[in-house]
């Protein structure tokens, strides 16, 4: 599975796409498919700030819950709503139509800590 | 399926109470309109003959102890006395109600004070509740007389609970339920407590620990003396869940384990019934010091005679209705009865030499992450049955072979795992058929797999959509549909 | 003993087998000291006629059989046709567990979806759960529901409560630190209502009240602002009464033991609990679904299993796993048996009984019912004399009524509860009549 590069990648299967001060965030495609069909997601309300860390909220499968954690600290800008109808998109396109928020970043230098896409293959492979 | 809704609706000839005499008026008189429901619910009337050959044929599509074989972990699918079911029914009992005066109540009450004496002989322990109603209820009641143990000592800031990673889901849902936050201690290598860990996380904020023994993976925790030490030197409580007291009934106690609150599953250990789902019960024994905590009313006796006491004030109130489920814990009390002391020892010998047997024979087919002696259950991993094949599949197959399959992907911390309970009223043949059809299973996991994946292929059903059932929810008939 | 299978050969096949010689050494893993103190009962094993003989000793001190009841508080004397008990009986339903493995527990499971499609359509609710242990503790659980579903603290309950539903909810209240704040009852029996301040997480409300009274619950959800209401009612009471989701009840809660479950001294009995389908996610205990197989035939599952402890555990909306299921069947062969129109009829049954008692013995010189407002199956009679003594009387002379200080916790001093069924007889009605009129 070719995890894409300009992403970054944290050790709880989130990935992140920068721009500028600005990430998009979303769930690997190892995530979905350890979680199953994915059948809810619940997402922060836009204008909550995370620490890096926190808890952002939950994607739920039929027989999982998991939580969805702040790679790096933010304010969420804005909420993927396709997703309370269409779920099942997390699964479909894990890395693209399935994102789940866009965080305005508090530092982007927190970005450095996380994984590029080799780094994080070789993790979700020793697993 | 069919439900009672899809059969034509007919009006109810022959009566099964007196006719109202509508005649004579109906509500019009003695209610207002304004409370009269003006739409009719919409429950079918049917003849006796239909309501009994639907639920009858319902009844052919289920599984039961008395079907067959049925190793679900921790469950304890014993046998369940017949004697017991008849007895329960007697108008004596069936037909009390709760708010009646003692002394028309004391057969009863009897049944209740002997059964509390025997479990707190079971268990080693000072005093029992029998009002919990089920395994959880027994926790969160034993979680709310932490609580107000702590409140009474002042000591507000023991908000921790401490539990093993392969601790049953209702245990941290319990501790939740009380107030208390959930830290989970990270097990051995062995599988078992980790001492370095439970000392590193051991302080003033810890209310105390809950543990299964035996834990999850059938295995006894050998330093269960040492762990119960070292958290009541730093000040906490320890709460057993009796879940697997099948594995020692009659050669040890909880209470010498160093206990502090422990419950019992009359409905697993002691054969009451699942019903389904249902209805079990759950009584609690108790140290010393948690007595005078215990739920009210407690029982009282006075020359052979029994009454109900509410004057606890340091009580934590009431967790049930009334008493506990009486119509439960009168058949746990006839079993108790027949099997005796030299009965209870018989159920956990043969309970721990099914299970030792069984994964003596099945550890040459699956991986068995714990290979020592185990208790009354043991865990195996479905991992590297074949490519693309989980415990899933391994589970809906043998319902093809006639059986209930064993728990599956419980406890989290064993990867793919099948969790099995024999119980001691298996016998050796039964445990080589399921061994024989674990190993076929095995066999075809590797050799045609698709056999798996696609089972059961003889059961009432194919394998069910679960997603579908979550994201297209219908909980109730869709009267307003067309089905088919 | 005859519940064990094994013989002696099986198990010294077995022993040998796994390497061990006795079956102490199976229990090597216990330590030394712990097994050293253990203690046995004292008890020895008994045959099934001895132990037969011992209970049904102890049923008949059980001096009920003489006993018409009167009695009421939520479990009630009901007819339950022969039909529920046979069903029950069948080993595939009471020996089998909880439905995890769908493809063979089509038998509960489908029960299990009829139970709850009867229970909405009784309560007027979109949603039921598959049971919970009592009405006392399912009421419990709405409670803890409304503080997730609104993150506030404080419930308003309803002074006219039964005092157990209550009891069981300042337990569970504390626990979760959640603030109970009371309305009192008024002097027409009814809970003064407009006392009700809102921005709190709900309101309890319980419908017929502890006194018997129907409350009058029209207009209330849109007083209460966004707090929930939450109604405890009686199921048959709804063969007749305005279900609660016509008059927007947020969740409905119950005691289901008159739907010919035997009282066996208060337990086991079965929780109630239906709400609306956008609390699904709030909304504790277990859930059946339709949903269909792999050659697309229907069947049945339990589902949206993440609210739950298996999968959710501390976060789970409930810590229940075990509920009543048995008891929801039985409950579900009863509303069978008896049908729509029959259910409707045995309600009508019992309010006229209880009506006809309430009239004859209000009748009676210095009895008067306590309050004047509408009332279903049970009613306070105030009377001049010392009720305990009335009571002592009563049950002297066979007839059943609760001890009058149960009333007197709610405030009532000098009256009787009185619930009324339809098992009730004109004579039996009579009697008690003439022995409250000869006794006062």
């Amino acid at each position: 599975m070719g995890y894409p590069t300009q992403f970054r990648y944290s050790k709880e299967h989130e990935w992140i796409d920068l721009a500028g001060d600005r990430a998009k965030l979303g769930i690997t495609e190892h995530a979905q498919s350890e979680l199953g069909d994915v059948v809810f997601v619940e997402l922060p309300a836009v204008g909550t700030e995370f620490k890096q860390g926190d808890t952002l909220g939950t994607v739920e499968s039929v027989k999982a819950v998991s939580d969805i954690y702040a790679p790096v600290g933010g304010k969420v800008v804005e909420v993927n709503s396709d997703l309370e109808a269409s779920p099942e998109t997390i699964n479909q396109d894990p890395h693209g139509t399935g994102w789940l928020i866009v965080l305005q970043l508090t530092d982007p230098g927190e970005a450095d800590a996380l994984l590029d896409a080799a780094a994080y293959e070789k993790f979700v492979n020793e697993e | 399926m069919r439900t009672i809704f899809d059969y034509e609706d007919r009006k109810t000839t022959g009566a099964i109470v007196p006719d109202p005499d509508l005649a004579g008026g109906g509500t019009e008189a003695l209610m207002p309109s304004t409370l009269l429901r003006k739409v009719k619910p919409r429950i079918p009337n049917l003849s006796e003959p239909e309501v009994i050959r639907h639920y009858t044929g319902l009844s052919k599509l289920n599984y039961g102890v008395d079907d067959g074989f049925y190793p679900l972990g921790s469950c304890t699918m014993k046998y369940n006395p017949k004697l017991n079911e008849d007895l329960a029914q007697l108008p004596g009992f069936a037909d009390l109600h709760p708010l009646v005066d003692a002394d028309l109540a004391q057969g009863t009450l009897a049944v209740l004070a002997d059964m509390s004496r025997l479990l707190r002989g079971i268990s080693g322990m000072a005093e029992v509740t029998l009002q919990p109603a089920a395994g959880a209820h027994g926790e969160v009641t034993g979680m709310f007389l932490m609580k107000r143990y702590f409140e009474t000592r002042g000591e507000l800031g023991r908000t921790r609970i401490l539990l093993p990673d392969s601790a049953h889901g209702t245990n941290p849902a319990s501790a939740a339920a009380a107030g208390f936050s959930v830290t989970e201690i990270r097990s051995g290598e062995d599988g078992l407590v980790d001492l370095g860990v439970l000392r590193e996380e051991l302080d003033e904020t810890v209310a105390g620990i809950m543990l299964t023994v035996p834990n999850t993976l059938g295995i006894f925790e050998e330093q269960i003396l040492k762990i119960t030490e070292m958290v009541h030197a730093s000040g906490g409580l320890c709460y057993f869940d009796g879940a697997n007291l099948n594995a020692f009934l009659g050669r040890a106690r909880p209470g010498d384990m160093g206990a502090d609150i422990f419950h019992f599953n009359l409905h697993k250990t002691l054969s009451t019934p699942h019903g389904g789902g249902g209805p079990g019960s759950g009584p609690v024994a108790v140290s010393d010091s948690l007595v005078p905590f215990l739920p009210i009313p407690r029982m009282e006796e006075a020359q052979g005679c029994y009454s109900l006491n509410w004057e606890y004030p340091q009580s934590i109130g009431c967790v049930h209705s009334f008493y506990g489920n009486f119509g439960v814990i009168i058949k746990a009390y006839a079993y108790l009865l027949t099997l005796g002391d030299a009965g209870l020892r018989e159920v956990s010998e043969n309970a721990v030499l099914n299970a030792n047997y069984l994964q003596e024979k099945l550890k040459r087919t699956y991986k068995l992450p714990y290979d020592r002696l185990c208790k009354h259950e043991f865990v195996l991993s479905g991992d590297g049955m074949g490519k693309d094949v989980s415990t899933l599949d391994v589970a809906k197959r043998l319902i093809d072979f006639g059986f209930h399959p064993p728990t599956i992907y419980f406890p989290l911390i064993v990867h793919e795992a099948l969790m099995i309970e024999p119980t001691e009223s298996e016998r050796k043949s039964t445990l080589d058929q399921f061994a024989a059809a674990m190993e076929r299973i095995a066999l075809e996991a590797k050799e045609s797999p698709d056999l798996l994946r696609e089972a059961p292929h003889n059961a009432a059903t194919r394998r069910l959509d679960q997603t579908r059932a979550v994201r297209q929810p219908v909980f109730t008939y869709p009267f307003d549909q067309e089905q088919e | 003993m005859r519940y064990i299978a094994n013989s002696d050969a099986d198990r010294r096949e077995m022993l040998s087998a796994i390497g061990r010689t006795s079956l102490d050494d199976l229990f090597s893993d216990i330590p030394q000291p712990v097994k050293d103190k253990f203690q046995s009962l004292g008890l020895s094993s008994a045959s099934e006629m001895e132990v037969s003989a011992k209970l049904e000793r102890l049923a008949s001190l059980n001096n009920i059989s003489q006993g018409i009841s009167f009695l009421g508080g939520g479990v009630y004397d009901h007819y339950i046709p022969s039909a529920v008990k046979h069903v029950t009986a069948r080993e595939e339903f009471y020996t089998a567990y909880t439905p995890y493995q769908p493809e063979i527990s089509q038998g509960t499971l489908t029960a299990m979806f009829e139970f709850q499609t009867l229970l909405c359509e009784l309560t007027g609710m979109e949603i039921a759960n598959a049971s919970m242990y009592d009405g006392a503790t399912a009421l419990a659980e709405a409670a803890l529901m409304a503080t997730r579903a609104t993150k506030r603290k404080v419930i308003a309950v309803t002074h006219a409560l039964f005092p157990h539903y209550r009891r069981v909810l300042d337990t569970y209240c504390w626990a979760a630190g959640i603030e109970i704040v009371e309305i009192p009852t008024g002097a027409d029996g009814r809970a003064e209502l407009s006392q009700f301040a809102p921005g709190i997480a709900g309101l309890i409300v319980q419908s017929p009240n502890a006194f018997g009274i129907v409350e009058e619950l029209d207009g209330v959800k849109e007083s209460i602002g966004d707090a929930l209401l939450i109604v405890a009612t009686n199921p048959i009471s709804l063969g007749i009464l305005t279900p609660p989701g016509s008059y927007g009840a947020d969740i409905v809660t119950g005691e289901g033991q008159p739907l010919g479950i035997p009282a066996s001294f208060g337990g086991p009995l079965l929780g109630l609990f239906a709400t609306r389908n956008s609390y699904l996610r709030q909304m504790p205990g277990r859930v059946v679904g339709q949903t269909i197989d792999a050659d697309g035939n229907l069947g049945y599952t339990m589902t949206a299993q993440t609210r739950e402890q298996h999968i959710r555990r501390q976060k789970a909306t409930s810590n229940i796993c075990t509920n009543a299921q048995l008891c929801a069947l039985t409950a579900t062969v009863y509303l069978a048996s008896l049908g729509g129109d029959g259910l409707r009829q045995l309600s009508i049954l019992n309010l006229k009984n209880a009506h006809y008692l309430a009239e004859r013995l209000s009748a009676i010189p210095g009895c008067s019912l306590a309050f004047r407002s509408p009332f279903y199956n049970e009613f306070v009679l105030r009377v001049p004399a010392d009720p305990r003594k009335l009571w002592r009387g009563l049950k002297e002379n066979g007839i059943l009524v609760e001890d009058p200080r149960l009333l007197a916790s709610l405030g009532i001093g000098d009256g009787l509860r009185i619930a009324v069924t339809e098992k009730r007889t004109r004579e039996e009605l009579d009697r008690l009549v003439d022995l409250v009129g000869g006794m006062r």
